[in-house]
């Protein structure tokens, strides 16, 4: 399969996911450890790829969606931003309401589907 | 020119900003001393007026494409006007945890 193809099955299989250096629990990056803590924070679970362990889709995900840098936080196959656009997200409290609306419609889909 | 005299520019000539702040913050991180990797750009223009943080970003990620490709990280920090007067100052930046690459 296409690098993007697999980039695209991802955000379409998981209604959260991030795309970060390193795990949530051994990141490797400051950027991708304060993301991955905010999304920790709102209590939902999430799916995420470590691109360091991918190298395919290390130099290809930047232009799966024109967006230069790591980490990536894709909601309802959307991209969401970087750390900063998250970090400020959570702050302002809409990060738990998105990601409490992906889950719920997630699950309502897989309900229905 | 260094990178961080490039950055400011084209960040002035893209978004006349009434207030902007490049910071080269690479001696935090695992870099040679004198490096120019990592950046903190605050950025306050009346052209972030009803646009959503994900096409603030991307309006500097554009205007900044050349840069992008030679500089490792860029803490993005964009505000109108009217909410850089409430808020006043920039979050800091995240540490360094080695991962390189």
């Amino acid at each position: 399969m296409d690098v993007l193809e697999r980039i695209q099955q991802q955000v379409d299989s998981y209604p959260i996911v991030i795309y970060m250096k390193g795990t949530p629990q051994f990141p490797s990056c400051g950027f991708s450890q304060r993301a991955s803590q905010a999304l920790a924070e709102t209590g939902v679970e999430f799916a995420y790829v470590n691109v360091l362990e991918d190298p395919e889709i290390f130099e290809n995900l930047p232009r799966f969606a024109d967006w230069p840098t790591f980490p990536q936080l894709y909601i309802k196959g959307e991209l969401v931003g970087g750390c900063d656009i998250t970090l400020e997200l959570f702050q302002n409290g809409e990060l738990k309401t998105m990601v409490e609306d992906a889950m719920k419609g997630w699950e309502q889909s897989a309900e229905q589907g | 020119m260094s990178v961080q005299q490039q950055i400011e520019q084209k960040l002035q000539e893209a978004f006349q900003p009434e207030f902007m702040e490049v910071l080269n913050e690479s001696g935090n991180h695992n870099v040679p001393a004198g490096s120019e990797s990592h950046f903190k750009v605050t950025l306050v223009s009346d052209r972030f007026d009803g646009e959503k943080l994900i096409g603030r970003h991307r309006l500097v990620n554009s205007a900044l494409k050349d840069e992008m490709d030679i500089i490792h990280a860029l803490a993005l920090h964009t505000y109108s006007p009217g909410e850089w007067n409430e808020r006043g100052q920039a979050p800091d930046s995240p540490q360094c945890l080695g991962g390189g690459k």
